[in-house]
């Protein structure tokens, strides 16, 4: 304990407490949001779920049993009084989908067909979406050069041979805790998917969007002020180098400057995105955030220098807490950007979850009464989201630049408390 | 009461959209990195360094002119400090010329007093010696004409050698 407190007393100046310390400021913003998210949340699900027969515990159950109630719902058959299943139109609206939905149930549902790439066992198989004819509780097969395939909840297996009694090409089977478990074997999908198809868009926009920015100061000079969209885009854009790349990384950040740029405003676009009706939750997708985190990690470690590798593998401190620091230390180069992937990811999902469950309410309660309630919070959570599509692009490039920065400086002050440490050390000896 | 699957879908990420995001990631992060971001930044920091440059400039230029300022002040202090010299030597010349005006003329007054007052002085003494012969022509004149007229008759002469013989008798 006593080497431990040392440890600690010794550090409040480091690296990572002064990181640690600047990042819970930068966040507390976020936390307020999340208190008020939380907050309603919790009231939509009193609110929302006392109403039905079933409630939030019974849906867990229901998950491990039966898969009926989901298949009477999905069905798009359902009647007036059938109760609807709020939360897995929520999932299904924040996941993705092998087809843009547009509007529409069931058979009558219209919606843009969007390729399917398969890597079959026979090799890649291509064909279109609407072979599945909106199916997405297997129960249309969709024959493709001698193979046969379902949507089961947007996922493509192998049909099975036959159906089962519910008109599914599926066969269930039961894993060791009792529980229903597809037994078909799925093929890898690289499918065009909804939110890779918002994705190859919104890199599109990116594209023309900057290119004829950079045009602008090619023909209109670089001392005229700028003009029109230049206008709006270049302050962001030295915002993002000023306070983000040199603030954080120093005189560095140059070099990370359009790679911070690039994350900024793809990630800006899709979360703008993610707010207007049928379009795709691409950054409430885990996919999406963990190949951003990754890079993160990747661009951390290959330009972390000395004063970062001998802070994880040297740490200033007893040598009889180094096999406790160091494994602390390697996880935390993991769990940086782990959390850079669940903070974009559950920030923008329950952004999206929220407005569909009080949109939700209406349906829930049966009642158009409840409507200018729904209609209220909703459009309270729409402008919240707004902020939020803002403050989550910044947050993930500014804790990027962070994590780089930490990775990168030259860490002369850190050599001078360095020193400092030692002497102390010596003291406590 | 949404499924086993879908909830495993949102948690566990997509082969397919790990590979396309990964790609156009890649190939956005290029792409813009070479044709925008390159020729934004570029132009930015162009622009950046125009107006530090321009800024830089008027404040060397505003420098120069408080410099320039600065030493018109001292030439004019100067200026100034020169023909207040000026002005006091020439105040001492004059006082210096009039001084020796003065004495000069307080000079030439008294060796000209003393020269008029030794000319008076000998011409004084030329006029008393004149007035001296004159007296002395006078009185031998006047002698001369008492002589006359006393030894004008016999009878004076008879008296006065008579007279002149008593007093020598006398004697």
């Amino acid at each position: 304990m006593f080497l431990l407190g040392n440890y600690l007393h010794l550090h409040p100046n480091s690296k990572s407490v002064r990181f640690f310390l600047q990042m819970t400021n930068k966040i507390n913003t976020y936390r307020a949001k999340q208190a008020i998210l939380a907050i309603l949340f919790v009231f939509i699900s009193v609110f929302g779920f006392s109403s039905e027969p079933v409630s939030p515990a019974d849906s867990v159950h229901a998950v491990t049993t039966s898969e009926h109630h989901a298949e009477a719902t999905a069905e798009g058959h359902q009647n007036a009084d059938a109760p609807v299943d709020i939360s897995k139109i929520a999932f299904e609206h924040i996941l993705d989908s092998h087809s843009w939905h547009l509007w529409g149930e069931g058979h009558d549902a219209v919606s843009i067909p969007l390729p399917v790439i398969l890597k079959t066992e026979n090799g890649l198989v291509f064909f279109l979406s609407s072979a599945f004819h909106h199916d997405a509780h297997g129960t249309v097969v969709a024959k493709v050069s001698g193979q046969r395939f379902v949507n089961y909840e947007e996922g493509i297996y192998y049909a099975s041979e036959t159906p089962n009694e519910e008109g599914q090409y599926l066969s269930m089977s039961k894993n060791e805790k009792n529980e229903n478990v597809l037994s078909n074997a799925a093929p890898l999908d690289f499918s065009l998917t909804k939110n890779a198809t918002q994705l190859v868009l919104s890199g599109l926009i990116l594209i023309l969007l900057f290119t004829s920015v950079a045009r602008a100061y090619k023909s209109h000079g670089v001392t005229s002020a700028p003009k029109g969209k230049q206008s709006f885009l270049e302050p962001l854009i030295v915002f993002v180098r000023d306070d983000l790349a040199k603030e954080n990384i120093g005189p560095k950040g140059e070099k990370f400057t359009p790679y911070l740029l690039t994350v900024f405003f793809l990630i800006l676009i899709n979360n703008v995105f993610g707010l207007v009706p049928i379009s795709a939750n691409l950054t409430g997708n885990i996919a999406f955030t963990l190949v951003l985190s990754v890079c993160t990690l990747i661009l951390t470690n290959i330009n972390g220098n000395k004063h970062y590798w001998s802070h994880i593998f040297l740490p200033h401190a007893p040598k009889a807490i180094w096999p406790i620091l160091i494994p602390i230390e390697i996880i935390g180069i993991l769990t940086k950007p782990f959390a850079l992937m669940i903070r974009l990811f559950a920030n923008i999902s329950a952004g999206h979850i929220i407005i569909i469950s009080l949109v939700g309410l209406i349906f829930i309660f049966k009642s158009i009464y409840i409507s200018p309630i729904s209609v209220a919070f909703a459009l309270f959570i729409d402008i919240l989201e707004v902020l939020v599509a803002v403050l989550q692009a910044y947050i993930f490039t500014m804790l990027t630049s962070l994590f780089i920065g930490s990775a990168v400086a030259d860490t002369n002050e850190d050599g001078a408390h360095n020193k400092d440490d030692d002497k102390l050390a010596e003291a406590h000896h | 009461m949404f499924s086993t699957v879908i909830l495993a879908s949102l948690i566990e990420p997509g082969i397919g959209l790990i590979f396309w995001t990964s790609i156009t990631f890649v190939l956005l992060v290029v792409i813009l990195g070479k044709f925008a971001w390159k020729p934004i930044l570029n132009a930015i920091k162009t622009r950046e360094e125009g107006i530090e440059k321009a800024l830089a400039s008027a404040e060397s230029a505003l420098n120069d002119m408080r410099e320039l300022k600065s030493a018109n002040d001292v030439i004019l202090a100067n200026a100034r400090a020169e023909r207040d010299t000026l002005l006091k030597e020439a105040r001492e010349t004059k006082d210096a010329i009039i001084a020796e005006a003065k004495h000069k003329a307080s000079a030439e007054s008294d060796r000209i007093l003393t020269s008029a007052r030794e000319q008076i002085t000998n011409e004084k003494n030329a006029a008393i010696d004149e007035l001296k012969k004159q007296v002395a022509v006078l009185s031998i004149e006047i002698a001369e004409k008492i002589l006359k007229s006393e030894l004008s008759n016999d009878e004076k002469q008879k008296t006065l050698v008579t007279n002149l013989m008593k007093d020598v008798n006398l004697n």
